[in-house]
């Protein structure tokens, strides 16, 4: 074996353990991409979201124990708000949800405050409060059944149904 | 944390009345419950026939469930029935006690029944074997039909007088049946005598029904249900099955209870995304609004001389126990340990509350004293909730849930029960899933 076969082989075992790397990130990566469905413990992925009209998401997710809307969940109930004004005959009903790891009778108040935040946001965007009707599920009725943080961010929502 | 259990056993012998005491400690719990034997009552060869009654058999199947509640305790040992030594007849007029305690029996049941012109005649002994006496004997009448009843009511009248503690088996239990995939589930109303019998459903199961909850004083229930799509408190005669909803409120009303007198329901209301305390009186009508905060204030439940309001409120942030007067002035928090907490639910005796306490994803049921100091906690697991007392004060009943796989598989809600001793924990058996179990008073009271 003369010098430049042994720098053939040391390249080529320096390529071997590059590609190896690399597979590991970007599968890392992915299941990165995977939990990134939620940001802190909020929900921010689109897997059991329905629309209203075409752009117009029907649901907004919240934190554990939180009613406090995230910078994602204005943007959606804006587009809402302009979807209800340009909609002037159309009424709604907020359904305030909970995740299953809490009591129920505390879930069941926690849900009329989310569903609540929902509603006047949509108010300060000019929707009249005559519009919108209110219901508190608590967790009475999840939309992923599975025990597991990422079902659970998906649980805990608002949803604003049409009524008529 | 859990005290360790154990049996006093006294046999006093008073110098001038010349009696003897077994008594069985039941604040302490029990590592080594007392071998009591329950004879089958003796069926009077006249006893006549009573409906589907199978007359035959029926001393047996009233000893199976006398035994059958004194082992669901923890503190009795009911032996094994083929090592009796003497016929039930016999035994009921006067025991060998020597032969008896040879087979390690500390206490012994006698009793004989019969049934004649549509009336059920029962009497029965207890004696105390080590000092070979009799300690209580009792004899009542009642239709055929209320045999299980009557094994009820000798269980309470035994345990009464061998714990000095009032008995809870002639008592019911109303919880919430479940079933269907955990998305989309179908909740009844149902209840069922203390041992699981007799289960009736009150509900189709058309509307969700959450929380029923006994009056303390008759067999009225209070309840939420969304009947129409308006989540409202409802009352509910389960003798009559009348209901009607409770108020008039513009808005969801949950989490109802009665006052210890039965004469109010306290709940929350919630509108505009805050829920306070209220109290409606059922006679009057009255509407009383207790709590006026900012916060979430749910969970009340009173102190049973009417005097305190337990509450859950989340006013510091995050889900913490209050009491108040039950004017609502006065609100102190009572839980200030790690982690937050739920239900609080005030002891028949006053002495203690129950609760939830969920921390670092476990769920708890625990007791502490009304000011909060003293925290015990008497169960983990993965999630339960709920305790509702028994009315004497010495059990909890709670649900628990298991872990749903992807789907919904393998949930299921149950109803479970512990003693304040942190001991004796067992699963009660229903049919379906049940959850939010509540506890009647005793029937026969």
């Amino acid at each position: 074996m003369n010098l430049g076969e042994k720098m053939t082989l040391k390249t080529n075992l320096k390529n071997l353990l590059l590609v190896i790397f690399a597979t590991l990130i970007l599968s890392a990566c992915s299941t990165a991409k995977k939990s990134g469905d939620i940001d802190g413990d909020v929900y921010t992925g689109k897997e059991t979201v329905e629309y209203l009209a075409s752009g117009v998401p029907d649901r907004v997710f919240f934190a554990t124990n939180k009613s406090s809307l995230t910078t994602a969940s204005r943007a959606t109930l804006r587009k809402q708000a302009t979807f209800l004004r340009k909609n002037k005959n159309l009424n709604v009903t907020i359904e305030g949800h909970a995740d299953e790891r809490g009591t129920r009778e505390y879930n069941l108040a926690l849900g009329e405050r989310r569903a609540n935040a929902a509603r006047d946001y949509l108010m300060t965007y000019g929707i009249s409060g005559k519009r919108i009707s209110v219901i508190s599920y608590g967790k009475e009725k999840p939309v992923n059944p599975k025990s597991s943080p990422l079902s659970w961010s998906q649980n805990r929502r608002s949803v604003t149904v049409k009524v008529n | 944390m859990r005290i360790f259990f154990y049996i006093i056993l006294f046999n006093l012998i008073l110098i001038n009345r010349s009696y003897s005491l077994i008594e069985v400690d039941i604040t302490r719990g029990n590592l080594d419950p007392l071998p009591i034997a329950v004879s089958p009552l003796h069926v009077d060869i006249k006893s006549e026939g009573y409906k589907d009654i199978k007359i035959k058999e029926l001393g047996d199947n009233i000893s199976k469930i006398i035994e059958r509640n004194f082992k669901s305790t923890g503190l009795f040992n009911p032996l094994k029935k083929d090592a009796f030594v003497q016929k039930p007849d016999i035994a009921h007029l006067k025991p060998r006690f020597e032969d008896w305690r040879l087979i390690k029996a500390q206490a012994l049941v006698t009793g004989k029944l019969l049934i004649k012109n549509e009336k059920l005649k029962v009497e029965f002994r207890l004696w105390d074997l080590t000092a070979s006496k009799e300690m209580t004997a009792l004899a009542f009448t009642t239709t055929p039909s209320n045999w299980r009843r009557v094994a009820h009511i000798i269980s309470d009248k035994i345990y009464e007088r061998l714990t000095g503690e009032e008995g809870y088996f002639d008592t019911r239990i109303i919880f919430v049946a479940e079933s269907g995939p955990k998305n989309q589930r179908v909740k009844k109303l149902a209840i069922m005598d203390q041992d699981g019998a007799n289960v009736k459903y009150l509900t189709l199961g058309n509307e969700l029904v959450l929380t029923p909850r006994f009056n303390p004083t008759n067999q009225m229930v209070t309840y939420m249900s969304y009947f129409r799509n308006m989540p409202r408190v409802y009352l509910l005669d389960i003798e009559t099955g009348t209901q009607e909803v409770v108020g008039n409120f513009p808005g969801m009303t949950f989490a109802p209870r009665f006052s210890p007198d039965g004469k109010k329901i306290i709940m929350s209301f919630a509108k505009d995304g805050n829920s306070d305390i209220y109290t409606m009186n059922l006679e009057t009508r009255v509407v009383e609004r207790i709590t006026d905060h900012s916060s979430i204030d749910t969970s009340p439940s009173f102190s049973p001389d009417g005097k305190y309001i337990a509450f859950n409120s989340d006013r510091s942030g995050l889900q913490q126990l209050y009491v108040m007067r039950s004017d609502g002035s006065n609100v102190k928090r009572i839980t200030f340990g790690k982690g937050i907490y739920g239900t609080p639910v005030w002891s028949p005796r006053g002495d203690l509350i129950a609760f939830t306490k969920m921390h670092k994803g476990r769920f708890y049921i625990g007791v502490m004293r009304t000011d909060g100091s003293g925290e015990r906690l008497l169960t983990e697991n993965y999630y339960q909730e709920a305790p509702s007392w028994s009315p004497n004060g010495r059990v909890l009943v709670f649900y628990r849930e298991t872990k749903a796989g992807e789907k919904g598989k393998g949930f299921s809600a149950k109803l479970w029960s512990i003693d304040i001793t942190g001991y004796n924990e067992r699963k009660l058996s229903t049919k379906t899933d049940a959850s939010d179990p509540s506890w009647s008073s005793l029937l026969s009271k």
